[in-house]
Parts: C-alpha cells; sequence; structure tokens
C-alpha cells in the first residue's frame, strides 16, 4: 500500500529521520511505537505530504507521491491527529462532510454515508448538529474518525488518536478502533507511545528510536527476539508500569 | 483592486463635480464672509455657485485655484506679494496683476478695504505700561506674545518684525487666532497678532499698537480668480470692487461672530447695497444636522469599505509572514503614525487629491487601514498549526482553506479591526472640514473660529453619538457575522 525507501528528513531541532525502509500492508494495522522524539509522527506527515523528504522515495500504491498531485491522495488517506483537529466554526456534521462538500458528492449519498459511520463510530445521530467545543473528548475522536472515513480511504493514518482521553474513554475507544479496522478491512498506520495500545491494535509493530527503525514484528517477536538492548528495555519499561 | 479604489472615489466626489463656479475661503472670520458675499453675488446674477469655508491657510488656497479645484478666493496684495510671488521688493498693484496674469490668474480691483496685520493688546493693560507703539514692546522682554501659526512662519511676519524693531521677548507661544483672543482677555497672552478689521478689536477693547517704523506692508483685499471663467462670472465679482470699506468690514465680521453665522452677515452687505429680497436666510438647524451627518458618515462609510476591500487582502499577504508581510505591516503602521493634519496636508499637494472629498476619503482610508491588516493577519496566524495541517491533509485546495476554513476562523479578529477603523473614521471624518470635505467638523471647526461653545457642540455631540452608534452596530454584527461554534 505504502512503501518508504530510505526516506531521509532533518529539521532545525526537531524529530528526523534517517534512511528508513518501510512497508505498509493492506488490510493490517501496522504500529508506530518508540519514545516521544523518535520521528514518528514526522512519518505519517511524510507520508501525507504535510513535508517533503530530504532523500528517498515514498510510494502510495505503486506510484511516487509528486507535490502536485498529493491532493489527489490526500483524498485516498484519512488523517486523525491526537486533538482531532476538528474546526471549531463547523458543526460535526459540517466538519465530517466537509470535504464530500467540497467535491460536489449528492446529498442522498452523503447522508447515507453520515448514517452508516454514526453507527459504525457509535456516534448518536442527535449530537451532528453540535459544535465541536460542546462535544466530549472522547465523541471529538469519534467525528474526527468519521470525518477520515468519510470518503472510505484506502489508508488510514492516526497520529496518537487517543493520547489526550482519559483511560475509560480510551479503552472503550480502543475496543471500537480494533472492531472498525475489523470490519472494514481497513488498513491503517497507528503512531502510539503505548505498548499495550500497539499489542492490542496492531497486527505488525515497528519500534523506531532516534529517527530510525529498531524492529519490526509481531510483540512476541519483540519480547522473545529483541535485535539490541533497546528492544528489550523499551519492552521492560512498559511492562513494568503495567505491572505496579 | 486599482479600478474598483477609483471606482470608489470617482462615486464618492461625482456629486460635488457639477458645473458649479466654487468659491473658496481661508480659515478666519473675514474670508468667510467675503467667500459668502461673492456666492450670493455669484447667485443673483443667476449663476450656480459653491463656497466651501475655511479650507486653510494661503498656499493650499493658492494651489487649489492654480489646479482649478476652486475658481475664486478672497486675497489680500500683501500677502500675494510676500507668500505667493515670493517678492520682498515693493511691487505696485499694477505689478501683482501683471505676475498674476503669467499664471492664468486675475485679480479684481481693491474691495476698498486694507486688512493689514497689526498687534494688538488690551487697552487697559496697554495703558498701565504706557505702550503705544510697536518700538514700546523693546522695554518689556517679559510680555508674553501668542501668534497665529502662519504669522510666526511668515515671510512678512514675526521674525523679520522683530528684527526690524529689534525686540527679544522671551516668551512667545503659537496659538489659533480665535483661542487667541479669549486667551488675551484671560491675561494668559499679552500681545497678539491680529488684522486690523477684526470685530474682536472693537468688541474686546483692544489697542492696536502703532507701526512706527512702517513694517507692515499694504494688505489690500481682492479677489482672484481663474481667466478660464465665464465672462458673466467675472463681471459679477467685479461688481464688488470699492464697495467694502474698513467700517464696513469690521461691522460685517462683527456681524458673523455675533449670529454665528456667515450668510447672514453676508447679508448685511447686501442689505445696504441692493433691494433684492429673494434671499431666505440660512438653512434649519434639523436641515444642517442632517446635511452634515449625511456626508459625515458618506465619508466615514466609504473610505471603511475601501479600507475593507484593501485591509483584508493585505492582512492575507501579511499573514504569510516574510518580507512582504513585514513591509505591509510596517507601511500600516508607519501611516498610523502621521499627525491626521500632517497626512491630510501631504495629500493635498499631490495632482489627483487636492482640496476635495477624494482627499478626506483617502486619508480616512489610509488611517482605516492599519487596524484591518493587523487584525487579519494575527488572526490568521492565531490558528493552530494543528487544524491548518488538518485542512491541508484533507486535501482542500488553498482557496476552499482560505475561504472556509480560515478567513472564518480569524473571523472575529477581522471584525474587531473593522470595528476599530469604523470607530477611528468617524471620529477623524470632523477634520474633512479642514479641506472644505464638509461633515460634522463643519461646525466644530466654525465654532472654534467664533470661539462659540455651542456652535462646537453641534458637531461634537452628533459625532460622538454617531462613533456609540457605530460601536453598537457592531457588536450586533459580531452575532450574525462570526460562527456560532466560535462564540461558545
Amino acid at each position: 500500500m505504502v512503501q518508504l525507501v530510505g526516506v531521509s528528513k532533518t529539521f532545525g531541532d526537531a524529530a528526523a529521520v534517517h534512511a528508513i525502509d518501510l512497508s505498509v500492508e493492506r488490510g493490517k494495522t501496522t504500529v508506530l511505537i518508540g519514545p516521544s522524539g523518535c520521528g514518528k509522527s514526522t512519518l505519517l506527515r511524510l507520508i501525507i505530504g504535510l513535508i517533503q523528504p530530504d532523500t528517498g522515495i515514498i510510494q502510495f500504491d505503486g506510484t511516487q507521491l509528486r507535490a502536485d498531485k498529493i491532493d489527489i491522495v490526500r483524498r485516498r488517506v484519512g488523517y486523525v491527529i491526537q486533538e482531532g483537529g476538528l474546526f471549531p466554526h463547523l458543526t460535526a456534521r459540517g466538519n465530517i462532510l466537509l470535504m464530500a462538500r467540497h467535491l460536489g458528492r449528492a446529498d442522498t449519498e452523503m447522508r447515507a454515508r453520515l448514517g452508516e459511520l454514526c453507527v459504525l463510530t457509535r456516534f448518536p445521530e442527535n449530537l451532528l448538529g453540535r459544535y465541536p467545543l460542546e462535544l466530549s473528548g472522547g465523541q471529538r475522536q469519534r467525528v474526527s474518525l468519521m470525518r477520515a472515513l468519510m470518503l472510505s480511504p484506502e489508508l488510514l493514518l492516526l497520529d496518537e488518536p487517543l493520547g489526550a482521553l482519559d483511560p475509560i474513554v480510551r479503552a472503550a475507544l480502543q475496543k471500537d478502533l480494533k472492531e472498525i479496522f475489523a470490519r472494514l478491512r481497513q488498513t491503517a498506520l497507528l503512531v502510539t507511545h503505548d505498548l499495550a495500545e500497539a499489542a492490542y491494535l496492531g497486527d505488525e509493530i515497528v519500534l523506531v528510536n532516534e529517527g530510525r527503525i529498531v524492529q519490526q514484528g509481531s510483540l512476541a517477536d519483540l519480547r522473545e527476539k529483541p535485535t539490541s538492548n533497546f528492544v528489550s528495555e523499551f519492552i521492560n519499561a512498559q511492562r513494568a508500569l503495567v505491572l505496579t | 483592486m486599482r479600478l474598483i479604489l477609483a471606482f470608489f472615489i470617482a462615486a464618492a466626489t461625482s456629486t460635488v463635480a457639477e458645473n458649479k463656479v466654487v468659491v473658496g475661503s481661508k480659515k478666519f472670520t473675514e474670508s468667510y464672509v467675503l467667500g459668502e458675499i461673492a456666492k450670493r453675488s455669484l447667485s443673483d446674477a443667476g449663476l450656480s455657485a459653491e463656497h466651501r469655508q475655511g479650507m486653510g491657510g494661503t498656499i493650499i488656497l493658492w494651489e487649489a485655484l492654480r489646479s482649478g479645484q476652486i475658481d475664486i478666493y478672497p486675497e489680500y496684495t500683501g500677502t500675494i506679494a510676500q507668500e505667493i510671488l515670493k517678492r520682498s521688493d515693493e511691487l505696485t498693484f499694477e505689478q501683482i496683476a501683471n505676475e498674476l496674469g503669467k499664471a492664468g490668474i486675475g485679480m479684481t480691483e481693491p474691495l476698498g478695504f486694507n486688512n493689514t496685520y497689526a498687534l494688538v493688546m488690551l487697552r487697559t493693560r496697554a495703558e498701565k505700561l504706557g505702550l503705544r507703539t510697536i518700538t514700546d514692546l523693546k522695554n518689556h522682554p517679559e510680555l508674553k506674545v501668542g501668534l497665529t501659526h502662519e504669522f510666526l512662519d511668515r515671510q512678512d511676519g514675526w521674525r523679520p518684525l522683530t528684527q526690524l524693531y529689534q525686540l527679544d521677548p522671551q516668551n512667545v507661544i503659537g496659538i489659533d487666532h480665535a483661542l487667541g483672543y479669549a486667551a488675551l482677555a484671560k491675561g494668559s497672552i499679552d500681545v497678539k497678532d491680529a488684522y486690523s478689521t477684526d470685530a474682536k478689536i472693537s468688541e474686546n477693547d483692544l489697542v492696536v499698537l502703532e507701526d512706527d517704523r512702517q513694517f507692515f506692508p499694504q494688505y489690500k483685499a481682492v479677489f482672484l480668480f481663474r481667466f478660464a471663467l465665464p465672462e458673466p462670472v467675472i463681471s459679477a465679482l467685479r461688481k464688488l470692487e470699492g464697495t467694502i470699506d474698513e467700517a464696513k468690514m469690521i461691522r460685517l465680521n462683527a456681524g458673523a461672530e455675533r449670529t454665528k453665522n456667515y450668510t447672514r452677515a453676508a447679508t448685511l452687505y447686501f442689505d445696504s447695497n441692493t433691494t433684492s429680497t429673494t434671499w431666505t436666510g440660512g438653512e434649519s438647524f434639523p436641515h444642517k444636522l442632517a446635511r452634515w451627518t449625511t456626508r459625515h458618515l458618506e465619508l466615514a462609510g466609504f473610505s471603511l469599505l475601501l479600507s475593507v476591500l484593501v485591509g483584508i487582502p493585505l492582512g492575507i499577504f501579511a499573514s504569510r509572514g516574510g518580507a512582504i508581510g513585514h513591509v505591509i505591516l510596517g507601511f500600516a503602521g508607519i501611516v498610523q503614525t502621521i499627525p491626521s493634519l500632517a497626512l491630510l496636508a501631504l495629500l493635498v499637494p499631490l495632482p489627483f487629491f487636492g482640496i476635495s472629498v477624494r482627499t478626506a476619503i483617502a486619508a480616512l482610508f489610509l488611517y482605516g487601514l492599519l487596524p484591518i491588516v493587523r487584525n487579519t493577519a494575527t488572526g490568521l496566524q492565531d490558528i493552530p498549526r494543528a487544524l491548518r495541517e488538518s485542512a491541508i491533509a484533507l486535501g482542500l485546495t488553498p482557496a476552499a482553506r482560505l475561504w472556509q476554513i480560515h478567513l472564518p476562523m480569524a473571523s472575529r479578529s477581522i471584525l474587531a479591526g473593522i470595528k476599530t477603523s469604523a470607530v477611528i473614521n468617524v471620529g477623524t471624518a470632523t477634520l474633512a472640514a479642514l479641506i472644505g470635505a464638509g461633515g460634522l467638523g463643519e461646525p466644530i471647526l466654525s465654532g472654534l473660529n467664533l470661539n462659540d461653545h455651542a456652535t462646537i457642540l453641534q458637531g461634537a455631540i452628533p459625532a460622538a453619538v454617531l462613533a456609540l452608534l457605530v460601536q453598537s452596530l457592531f457588536d450586533l454584527l459580531d452575532r450574525v457575522l462570526i460562527p456560532k461554534g466560535l462564540r461558545l
């Protein structure tokens, strides 16, 4: 679905990535995990074209990303960020339908899709007229997810989507996300720093540190066949946290 | 954008561009009265005339006459020689007429009085100190001298006078002509400059210090007019030659100050000269107030519209930062620091502007620019990066991002900027009267000139009320224009 080959990006002082090779497989949930500032969000921003790589190639569905064609790719990709990224001057409905309206989709088609999404994300339809500031944090993330799914994207990018939620809401949303991904057979690339979340949602876990991929595989692979000390340390630190 | 600008300015000024003879006058009572007399004579001769009152000082009026923005204005021979022709030698009347002719400007014969400069004091104070002549001032350097700004700077004014009389006063200040009389009466100043036909001289019991060394040149009143004027206009004007002596002018000036009405004072001239009866006198106060207010709103409204049309796009450019953004914000900021009077004075000599409504609107437009540009730029810059990126990541085109996301999100800030500009414009529009553009500044200026508080308030109170109304109107607009989601 998406392939990164030898992608590097350096900034003045922000997170950089070095010679990354990464492949996101169709129908699977790939999770990028690692300490903050390791460059995992940078990878998502590279894929959606918010920033351009210094070197290397990014391919989407077999074609290389180009600046003049990027909007076409963006419309085939859904993007959800930690704060939701909802526009405060638009209602939940306005946010979800923004892009479909821009593309001139038919009203009936949009209404039907909106109904499906409310069921899928367990969002009460009577709240669609509310503005983002009138919704709870969990509701906002559901709206953000609906907006990302509205045009049935081939790829869903989620940048710490549950990072700002309290634990109970977070657990409920993790469960719903897993169901949604399964039902839609959604190709997804998710960024988190929480190992439990990665293990629960991810088919494939990619551990990133200091802008490089350290190890890639299932949680069992990472636990039982760590390729470096960092892998064991990272896993043990999180496991210790969960146990105590 | 330039086309739009030109269109609105043309629309705003088209009302004054008819085929009327335009009479100008300087900013003091006698000039107002002479202007009214000229207008009335032309009307009586069946010619359409308009009087732009109190447009400013000599150079502004002269430039306006030369460029055809006005057709006629009253002037004094001494002022013509010294200030307009810049001649320090004595010129005869014929020489002056010849010189003016080269510029395409004609001069009537003298109207009949000599209004030269004079230094005046309170009679009681002068007698107590034993002062009779300007030479006597030499022994009293402690006296406080308050002079009009024009007299202070004139080539035939204060500086050469002190040189000739070898005066060295310790305390000289510049003060508005009308306010100077009040200062004289209160004793805040002892000596001031005046015109020899000034009604205030007899009213306030002042004495003219004798010009014992004949410093002041002759200041015979005449009308200057453009040669290009139709013959009937010129002959109507020439009927006024030799018909006003000093005593009569003092009486007309006193009439103007007593009745607070220049038009009525001008009728005093005709009442004793002719038997013209069709004159109806001045317009009623409600009618005047309506006229001032309408013009005031036109000035403030058009200029605000221009500020919005230009300011928002500039603000959008400025919000993108970089060199251009700095230049735009810097320019708008610099304009704001120019005093409004100075801005008007800077625009008047430019070819397109001159003494006109255009200039007033242009100045107000420039003043209104900064709040709108700055608020548009900051409003846009304050949009969180995450939201900007979300809009990009959705695949919205740049135009859609601007119209559907950025501008609505910045609407509160932009509207606040427009509100600030509107209130500033309504206040500053009072200055438009200085260049004859009308509005509520007209009574304020007349009142200041006549030292009459009631007349000042006739303009000041409605202007303040207007500013409050504009403020409330925008508070209402906030509710309509700012998206509900941003007001939570």
